[in-house]
């Protein structure tokens, strides 16, 4: 079903050209493992998501990776380097942090050029470097304002040149688009792409969204109790999750019982197709009745409900669905069994 | 009705900016007064007189500069020690802080006197001579609740990201402290430098048990009294309150920068 490179199935195994490369960390917070027995490889160039539930143990992996915190067990490489212990001013990596967290008492222009410095790089390096980044986030004209002078789309844009100035091995962003409002965070979410293609650097993303982590990432990872749930692209897991938790965090899901043991079949809410006739030969189907009708706009979402109480949903667009559909009304939902995918680990 | 509550809004605000501004004005217009007699209290005429040799009175200004020093060392001693207080109480998880916190702002409602024998005792009992030395260690310790709790307060406002950050940029932890911290906390440090300087400057009761043979302004002027009010005490005074309203102007900028 995979016919991807075995890399991309999630593999584990290390590489020498790997960028970033946890293996088997575990960090603790008294009792309770904020993340346990993880190991994770990036390559090179790659746009990787981390995804899961608040207190999942992403931003831990996070404050792992950029220095701030320890593991209790377990190696972290950047660049092929053991640099578990190392201080944070001394690793590859760079950090957007989830606030922004700019100097309000440097303009734009000092705040960029904070890392540089603190490189101590010659001033003229230092001015090509800061001028070079403004250009790249578009920011170029505000490099004299101070941080409060700014919007919150531009603050995020100044994070992101303050930490793409050192040209890092990684940049680590955690939850960058959280705090700015619907329309500008889908902005900055292709801006982000952008930027990474122009820069080429390894982006390692740290969200809640799955919409974000779906659409920006080449490969992502749910975690999910301080565990490593799947690794894979966004297709394969969306389409092949192996457990209920990865079927549910990434898409409204309709997970239905098969076999005596407990089995789960994943069926995605677009792959129903809702008619008054019945499943025709190669197809699968069930009698249920419509409990109710979101209007969403571009589609309608239909929650209905089987003979043996089994709640179902189904996404369409108003076009494809049947005429004077109404709570109540009774119809066939159907599918192509070869859309449906039988997940491997049972619901916990 | 509401002409009415912001009229005497209005007049309060100017009665009680009156009062607090009333003797400042006297200070300054009666180093400007030409007094009969040994006691400036009573308006004469105007004259440049005074300010002409502002250090003409020489008891008067070794009183002054005694003080000065006394509490410009007392205000920086406190504020390093209070800073470190501030620093491991607001960062660094220290056990019992909350008790180390109260500590901190028990000794402000305690009475002054009380202080003050307590330190005689102290320094008798352990043998100290009480001169500059005894005198600078009372004024800080005095100081230091004052200058502890303002500068926790401000790093209570302070986000320990921002130190994180330039550590992730760079920076190591001693260069982030010095390049986003300092700089971020000075009208904090400014602040509490100058309310421990004027605490100290005008303090009277410590001084008087733990000075020895020093002569400090307040001591001096206390002794004076009884003789005469010349007017070189209101023009140093002046000249105090214009530096400390000076450096009041250079907090402010920085200040509002902030947020």
């Amino acid at each position: 079903m995979l016919t991807e490179p075995a890399r991309e199935n999630g593999s584990i195994e290390a590489l020498p050209s790997d960028v970033i490369a946890l293996r088997n960390v575990s960090r603790r917070y008294g009792d309770a493992a904020a993340i346990e027995d993880l190991s994770l490889s990036i390559a090179a160039g790659e746009f990787f998501s981390l995804l899961g539930p608040s207190g999942c143990g992403k931003t831990t992996t996070l404050r792992l990776i950029a220095g701030f915190d320890r593991p209790q067990a377990g190696r972290i490489l950047l660049q092929g380097r053991d640099l578990t212990e190392a201080p944070p001013h001394r690793r590859p990596v760079n950090l957007v942090f989830q606030n922004y967290a700019l100097f309000p008492h440097l303009s734009v222009w000092d705040n960029v050029a904070f890392g540089p410095r603190s490189q101590r790089l010659t001033e003229p390096e230092i001015r090509r470097r800061v001028g070079e980044v403004l250009e790249v986030v578009r920011l170029p004209e505000l490099a004299r304002r101070r941080p409060h002078q700014l919007s919150g789309g531009q603050q995020q844009r100044v994070a992101l040149a303050r930490a793409l100035v050192n040209a890092p091995a990684a940049l680590l962003l955690d939850e960058p688009l959280a705090a700015l409002d619907p329309d500008l965070r889908r902005t900055m979410r292709s801006e982000l792409k952008r930027i990474q293609r122009e820069v080429g650097i390894t982006f390692l993303l740290v969200t809640h969204d799955r919409e974000e982590a779906l659409s920006l990432s080449d490969r992502l990872a749910v975690l999910h109790g301080g565990r490593l749930e799947q690794v894979g692209t966004p297709r394969q897991l969306y389409d092949h999750p192996r457990s209920a938790v990865v079927a549910t965090f990434l898409g409204a899901a309709n997970l239905l019982p098969e076999g005596a043991a407990g089995g789960l079949r994943l069926l995605r809410p677009e792959r129903l197709r809702l008619s008054a006739s019945p499943p025709t030969e190669g197809e699968r189907g069930l009698r249920a009745r419509v409990r109710e009708l979101a209007f969403q706009g571009a589609t309608v979402e239909v929650r209905l409900c089987c003979a043996d109480d089994l709640p179902l949903i189904a996404i369409d667009t108003s076009a494809a669905l049947p005429e004077n559909l109404r709570i109540g009304t009774e119809l066939w939902c159907r599918w192509d069994p070869a859309d449906s995918h039988l997940l491997e680990a049972s619901l916990p | 009705m509401n002409r009415l509550g912001s009229l005497a809004l209005g007049v309060w605000s100017a009665l009680a900016y009156g009062l607090l501004y009333a003797p400042v004005v006297v200070t300054v217009l009666f180093s400007f007064n030409a007094p009969r007699g040994r006691f400036n209290l009573v308006w004469q005429g105007f004259t440049l007189e005074n300010w002409r040799h502002p250090l003409r009175d020489a008891a008067l200004t070794e009183a002054f500069f005694t003080s000065l020093g006394l509490a410009v060392a007392a205000a920086l001693l406190a504020v390093l020690l209070g800073g470190l207080m501030a620093l491991a109480l607001g960062r660094a998880r220290v056990r019992g802080s909350r008790s180390i916190e109260l500590l901190l702002a028990l000794p402000l409602t305690n009475p002054e006197i009380v202080l003050a024998t307590a330190l005689l005792n102290l320094f008798v009992g352990i043998d100290l001579p009480r001169g500059p030395l005894t005198l600078l260690l009372s004024h800080s310790l005095f100081c230091l609740s004052y200058a502890a709790l303002i500068l926790k307060a401000r790093l209570a406002g302070f986000d320990p990201t921002l130190e994180l950050a330039a550590q992730d940029l760079g920076a190591p932890p001693l260069a982030a402290f010095r390049r986003v911290t300092l700089p971020l906390l000075a009208p904090g440090i400014l602040a509490a430098t100058l309310l421990c300087f004027s605490l100290s400057f005008d303090d009277y009761v410590v001084s008087s048990f733990t000075a020895g043979e020093i002569v400090t302004l307040p001591l001096y002027l206390a002794g004076a009294f009884q003789r005469e009010i010349s007017p070189q005490i209101q023009v140093l005074s002046t000249l105090v309150l214009l530096v400390s309203a000076a450096l009041l102007v250079l907090a402010t900028p920085s200040r509002q920068s902030r947020s």
